[in-house]
């Protein structure tokens, strides 16, 4: 049995097994977003390696799943989760967190995967992903620690996301929600009534992240629904619009400090990507959309990251 | 078991009855919503480019789109996974389709617990409840891949919106190649006096490896696949509750809503006999489907414990 494994919260610890990581070496305070305001960017490009590591130990184990928009997302999670938002994993109600909701529901791996790193719940879990009794569903679900929202039926998140920005407005609270999107989700109607909504109540306390990897389920996006120009659709709803290489942590993290400062409109950040990022097969493969890597294709992919 | 069971998914046998339709017939079109290689579409969109159209995820637009074409002459097949393509376009689906009595075929696949892995959010337990809710649509639940592609058939040449729930994985095969579907008609799979176990979908297969088990008990089983929910054969259910005086449901859908509420209704109202459930109670979870069908109380053994249910509440 492949093993997932532990990058740690700093990324500090040498990668250990998920069996032999304590609870002590994955427990994060809330001093969590101080440390990781130490962390290097060669150490953040680590965490990222073994998260790529851990979904795709965890979809194989499953024998189901998205692998693909789950490994172009790992960098924006990253940024997220271990430089910008304050969150705290011992108490993942704690009501002033800054919330991140997965729209695109079927990328529920890589957000297990960093759940699992921060210490919502122990990495070995991430072994029953998909199995009977286990807390961690096929799509993100809110049994699990951490989760904010249940998705999976795409074009959701971004309505949830402004109902918790509302609601931070109206309790004067400082937090901040970032909801990340599919290109293909953008599809869905829903996504452009949210836009528009999100814009008429300036909702500057709102970032939304597209994950554009140019895939959906079928095939390429602009083979199933053209749907550029797309950071001028975002514009002409009134959002501040950001293009970046969504595999640079520092771009997503320029892009992300930048929409801080944006007052009276919502932000979008356009994550330019590549689906399946980091294993060769599946770069810009739609075959690697919903599809479990066979234990062959895992052994290669986990060569190819060398974690 | 079950390993001797020939085993067939009834999204295959929609995709090739589709192309044998898009051969035959030149005034069907097929719409998709980015799922045509899941759903079985893909091989009508391959061999007729002109006559499918993907929309992509939105699945409102879908419904809208179907109107039209249908509006014009066309016999469009709409198909998606069966949540994407119920609740989501619900009022699409009411407004523009059912209330005009469109020819439209809404044809969904990964319905009920058994699409598994993906978990609740995918599997859809509501549908059958929705669907029977419009009072224009005819709402049948094929038992296998055979009676699948009949009642695909059928549907081509029956105008009037139609919605034929399929699932996702290989499911047991109950009848012969070449298959006539009857329309509104309960299918008797196996005569008996004692009880009649009334099943559709996946269900059919369990209802009838648990009439061969209560069989060996002494205990004479009738089994009638009610693939048609709608119109329904209330004939066939109160002929059912009059002869053999205790009836069991089986569905792979929630309670309410389904099959066990169209029977409920028929013999409330015409004659009234013990009706025992097995149905989902709740929402379930990721996991595989046989785990699934256990651990939710939808096997060939719940049926069996169900009919000892009915049995005594007759008396
Ligand atoms: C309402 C709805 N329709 C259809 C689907 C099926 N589906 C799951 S993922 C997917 C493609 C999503 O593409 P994208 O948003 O680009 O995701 P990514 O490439 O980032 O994985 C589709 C159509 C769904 N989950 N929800």
């Amino acid at each position: 049995m492949t093993n997932v494994k532990h990058a740690g919260a700093g990324g500090k610890q040498p990668a250990t097994t998920a069996a032999s990581a304590t609870p002590a070496e994955v427990s994060v305070s809330p001093g969590h977003a101080r440390r990781a305001e130490e962390l290097a960017e060669r150490d953040l490009k680590q965490v990222a390696r073994t998260l790529r590591r851990n979904i795709l130990v965890s979809i194989a184990a499953a024998g189901s799943g998205h692998p693909g928009g789950s490994l172009s997302a790992v960098e924006t999670l990253v940024a997220l989760y271990y430089k910008v938002m304050r969150h705290d994993p011992s108490n993942p109600r704690w009501p002033e967190r800054d919330r991140f909701v997965l729209s695109k529901g079927h990328a529920a791996p890589v957000l297990y995967a960093v759940l699992a790193d921060c210490g919502y719940f122990p990495p070995q879990e991430l072994l029953t992903l998909r199995k009977l009794d286990s807390r961690l569903q096929g799509h993100a679900h809110i049994m699990t620690p951490g989760v904010e929202m249940s998705a999976g039926s795409l074009g959701q998140g971004l309505s949830f996301g402004i109902g918790q920005a509302l609601a931070a407005r109206i309790d004067g609270r400082a937090y901040r929600v970032y909801v990340l999107l599919g290109d293909g989700e953008c599809d869905e109607g829903q996504v452009w009534e949210a836009a528009m909504s999100a814009a008429h109540y300036r909702l500057d306390n709102l970032v939304a992240v597209v994950d554009r990897n140019r895939i959906q389920n079928d095939r390429f996006t602009s083979e199933v629904m053209e749907l550029e120009p797309l950071a001028e659709k975002w514009r002409a709803f009134g959002w501040s619009v950001e293009e970046v290489d969504g595999h640079s942590i520092r771009d997503i993290l320029l892009a992300l400090k930048q929409a801080q400062g944006v007052k009276g409109k919502p932000s979008c950040i356009i994550a330019h990507t590549v689906k399946g990022k980091g294993v060769s097969f599946m770069e810009n493969n739609p075959a690697f959309h919903g599809k479990a890597p066979t234990r062959e294709e895992l052994r290669q992919a986990l060569e190819e990251l060398g974690v | 078991m079950t390993s001797t069971v020939t085993k067939s998914a009834t999204r295959e046998a929609y995709g090739q009855v589709l192309v044998e339709l898009g051969r035959e017939d030149p005034n069907i079109v097929v719409l998709g919503g980015d799922l045509n290689k899941s759903t079985g579409t893909w091989a009508f969109a391959q061999q007729f480019p002109e006559r499918f159209f993907d929309l992509g995820a939105a699945e409102q637009n879908i419904m809208g789109i179907a109107a039209g074409l249908a509006s014009a002459g066309k016999t469009v097949f709409a198909s998606t996974f069966a949540v994407f393509g119920t609740g989501r376009p619900y009022d699409q689906i009411r407004l523009s389709i059912a209330q005009p009595g469109l020819n439209v075929k809404i044809v969904v696949t990964h319905a009920g617990i058994i699409t598994g892995e993906d978990g609740m959010s995918a599997q859809s337990i509501e549908d059958i409840a929705l669907m029977c809710a419009l009072p224009t649509f005819t709402v049948v639940v094929p038992a296998d891949a055979p009676e699948t592609a009949a009642a695909v058939r059928e549907a081509a040449r029956t105008q009037g919106p139609w919605y034929i729930r399929l699932g996702r994985p290989a499911t047991p095969v109950v009848h012969q190649d070449g298959y006539r579907f009857h329309l509104g008609r309960a299918e008797q799979l196996k005569g008996g006096s004692d009880v009649t176990v009334i099943a559709c979908g996946v269900m059919v297969s369990a209802a009838l490896e648990a009439a061969e088990v209560l069989e060996g008990q002494g205990v004479r089983c009738r089994v009638l696949n009610m693939a048609t929910l709608k119109p329904t054969d209330e004939e066939a259910i109160i002929r059912a509750a009059k002869e053999t005086g205790a009836l069991v449901t089986a569905e792979e859908h929630y309670i309410h809503g389904g099959l066990n509420s169209i029977v409920c209704q028929a013999v409330g109202r015409l004659c009234p006999v013990p009706v025992e459930p097995v149905a989902l109670t709740r929402y379930a979870e990721s996991g595989d489907p046989s785990g699934l069908l256990r651990k939710y109380g939808l096997t060939a053994e719940d049926v069996v414990a169900a009919v000892r249910r009915a049995l005594s509440r007759r008396g």
